[in-house]
This record gives structure tokens, sequence and C-alpha cells, in this order.
């Protein structure tokens, strides 16, 4: 047992984590990518015109909304157990994290006034159209202050991965807490990385909000 | 019947346990937050620069450094530095009491200042003392505002107690797990692991539908008995900020 801090530990350990931290943004890009992209997809189906696709979609929306990523991301690995898992960690945090942007965009398609959908029957712009050139830009717009609250969400969830041993920041942590038994050094060094990494993000994401008028 | 099944009716006194450990960290942790929530959010209203200070500071503190991170912290690294041990699940009880805490106490600060100024300006006109216009006047109407937040983090709650495996509580995941080992039916497992999971948190949110009912009622605004099966809209997520 070692008394106090041990600021040895802290230097020899920093280069360790910010080789974490590089996988933890890899993650957290290309999770929020996923969501992004595949939380408009949900949003965009689940207004389709029949009820065999909006009622599965709501089903399995609040199914995966409802039930924890670290069983998500286990049964997964568990089950893909060939794939690379950063790979199911990113698809497991993509798909969990659309769940909740399919819902952000939603509200933000019903933002978007009804005389736009109106303006475009009147033109007779196909449906495509509709949605590229009209719905799309003005409600993704309104939605992407909350958007960047769930990447920071997300970015704080990213040591989930280290359970299926993707070797991000906190699996390196660990890794040196459990071999120099120095836990308490590199979890406040990890912890005040986190910090350091999501509070100017979300100070961002609030000016960003009153940019928006929200 | 498949394996797994009669192996979890075999040893339905061990799940039920681990379902007990889950529901113990989740009311507890709940508990916590929501005392943390009211008294960080109350004084992130007050008149004094270092309450509010204080505050600022906590509340940030632990929304930025990740849930995950303050429970190892509290596990693994705390009894290197003060000899004091917790038993895991009082760790995830405490981790997860702080970190929901500091984001109720956004929702708390959020839906009080959501009250009508007016409102104010008549309970001090009617001459009530600060505790009874913040007592009588603000808070009955600010809470109704902070159900639907209040929801949705206690699902979120919920959902992170899967931790609690993690730090070696016997909590629900580590009872099917180990059920999952000895069968090695991995689908089944999982999807009953989550389908349990789910089926809490549809409970939970049903119970907070009738929270917010009574809440509504006390203000005078009836709703139909449907709002009760109603499930957590995700647009009162972005409220007070970051989830």
């Amino acid at each position: 047992m070692n008394d106090g801090f041990d600021w040895d530990a802290v230097r020899e350990s920093l280069p360790l984590l910010l080789e974490g931290f590089k996988v933890t943004l890899l993650a957290t890009v290309l999770g929020t990518l996923v969501a992004a992209v595949l939380g408009l997809a949900v949003a965009v189906a689940g207004r389709a015109p029949s009820r065999l696709v909006t009622v599965p979609v709501r089903a399995v929306t609040e199914f995966v909304r409802s039930t924890p990523l670290l069983v998500q991301l286990v049964g997964a690995a568990a089950l893909f157990n060939t794939v690379e898992p950063l790979y199911i960690g990113i698809a497991v945090l993509g798909i969990h994290y659309a769940a909740y942007t399919s819902e952000v965009y939603r509200a933000g398609i019903d933002g978007v006034p009804k005389g736009q959908w109106e303006a475009c029957r009147a033109l007779s712009l196909s449906p495509r159209r509709t949605w590229q050139a009209v719905i799309l830009p003005q409600a993704v717009r309104n939605v992407l202050p909350a958007l960047g609250n769930y990447a920071i969400s997300m970015f704080k969830e990213t040591p989930f991965l280290a359970v299926i041993t993707v070797q991000e920041m906190v699996f390196e942590a660990r890794k040196y807490g459990a071999d120099h038994f120095a836990y308490t050094e590199v979890f406040t060094l990890a912890g005040l990385i986190f910090l350091v990494a999501s509070y100017p993000t979300s100070l961002l994401m609030r000016k960003l909000e009153k940019r928006l008028g929200h | 019947m498949s394996d797994f099944f009669s192996l979890l009716a075999e040893e339905f006194p061990q799940v039920r346990s681990g379902l007990w450990v889950t529901l113990q960290a989740t009311v507890l942790g709940a508990l916590m937050a929501g005392v943390l929530a009211f008294a960080l959010g109350l004084m992130a209203g007050s008149r004094l620069l270092l309450a509010r200070g204080v505050s600022r500071v906590v509340v940030e503190f632990f929304r930025g450094t990740s849930l995950y991170i303050q429970l190892f912290w509290l596990y693994y690294a705390m009894p290197l530095l003060t000899g004091y041990e917790l038993d895991p699940v009082v760790c995830g009880v405490v981790a997860f009491g702080l970190n929901y805490g500091a984001y109720g106490a956004e929702v708390v600060r959020g839906a009080i200042n959501s009250v009508p100024r007016a409102q104010y300006e008549a309970a001090i006109a009617l001459n009530l003392s600060p505790a009874r216009r913040l007592w009588k006047v603000i808070l009955p109407q600010a809470w109704v505002q902070m159900i639907p937040s209040f929801t949705n983090l206690l699902i979120q709650l919920l959902k992170c107690t899967p931790l609690l495996w993690l730090i070696s509580a016997a909590d629900l995941m580590t009872v099917v797990q180990t059920l999952r080992d000895r069968t090695g039916e991995t689908l089944t497992a999982y999807l009953t692991l989550l389908a349990a999971y789910f089926v809490l948190a549809y409970a939970l949110t049903m119970l907070m539908n009738l929270l917010e009912r009574s809440a509504k009622r006390r203000l005078g605004l009836d709703t139909g008995a449907k709002s009760l099966f109603k499930s957590r809209s995700a647009s009162t997520a972005t409220v007070g900020g970051t989830r």
C-alpha cells in the first residue's frame, strides 16, 4: 500500500493514458457519426405513411433506449466474438445513441412549420426533394446543440468499452493501476482528462444553443 | 424449454437476490441523487455568491468526470488513499447519487427558473416568508416541470446499475451472466437480461407518471388515466444542458 499521491506514477502513466485517449476520441467521433446518420434514418422512417413501418421502428427504439448500454455491449461482444472489439464498441455506441438522436430529430422535424410542407406540395416537389431541400436543413439546424450534448454524453460513456477489451483510456488506466498498484493516481488523472475535455465542449454547446436562439 | 430457462427457474432465489441488489442500488442511488439535486439546485439560486459558486463547481465536477471513473475511484482508489473500504453496493449508491445528483441539480435549477416571475412577486406582495414562498408557491409549480426530466435520469441511473458487476456486487447482470456461462446460451441469456431491464424501466416510468399526475392534480390540472402509460419523452432529456 502506498501512502498519499505518487507523482512518479502520474508522470509514468500519463503518456499511456493519452495514447488510450486517442482511441477514446476515435470511438466517440465514429460513434457520434453512426448515431447522427442512423438516428436521422430512424426519425424519417418513423414518419413513414404505413403503420407497418412506424410501429416496429418505435418499439425497437424504445427497447434500445430503455436497456443498459453495458448489457448491449457485452452481449454483442459475446455474440460476435470474431469481430474486432473496437468496431463492436463503435456500432453499439452508435446504435444506442441513435435511439436518442432519432427522438431529437423527430422533435426537430415536428418543429418545422406546417406551411413548409404545404408549400412543398404546392410546388409539387417529390418527397425526396421535400426532405432534402426543405425539411431537413431546417430540422437539423434546430437540433445541432442537442446532438452535440449527446456526443458529450457518449464521450463520457466510452469507458464502457474497456469492458469488452477496447484499449481506450480507462482500459490503460486499469492496466497500469493493476500492474503498479497505483489506482489512485491513474483514476484521478483519467477523471481530470475527462473533465478537461468535456467541460469546454459543453460550454461551447451552451454558446451554440444561445446563438441558435433556444 | 431451453436449458437457460430451466436453469433460471432452478436458480430463482439467486436471480431474485440479484434483482434485489439492482433495485436497491437504483432506489437508494435515486434517493441520494434527489436530495443532492435539491440541495445543489436551490444553492444555485441563492443570493450568496459562495453558495452559487460551490454548487456550480460540484455540479460541473461530477457531470464532467465520467460516472465510470467516479465508481472506480470510490472502489479502487479510495481504500488506497484513506484505508477506508466501502461495500460495493454502497460504492454504487454513492457514485450514482453524486453523478445523477449533479445532473438533477440542473433540472431543479431550470425548473425553478421557469416559474413565472409574477408568482414570486405575488408571494412577496402577500407577505409570505421566504420558506413559505418556496414551499407553497414556487416548488409545487417547479416540481411538475421537474418530473419528466427526473424520469429520464432515473431510467439512466437504472441503466448504469450493471456497472456493479464490474466491482463484484452480485447484481442482476452478474447472476444472469453466471447462468449464461453454465448453459452457453449467449443470445437467450442477454435477450432475457435486456428484457428484464426493459420491464424495470417501464415500471419505473409508470410510477413516475403516477407521481406527475398527482403533482399536476395539486395544481388543478387533471390528466386522464391514459397519461400513466405514456413512455418517456426525449425532448425533456435536453432540459438543463447535457443529459
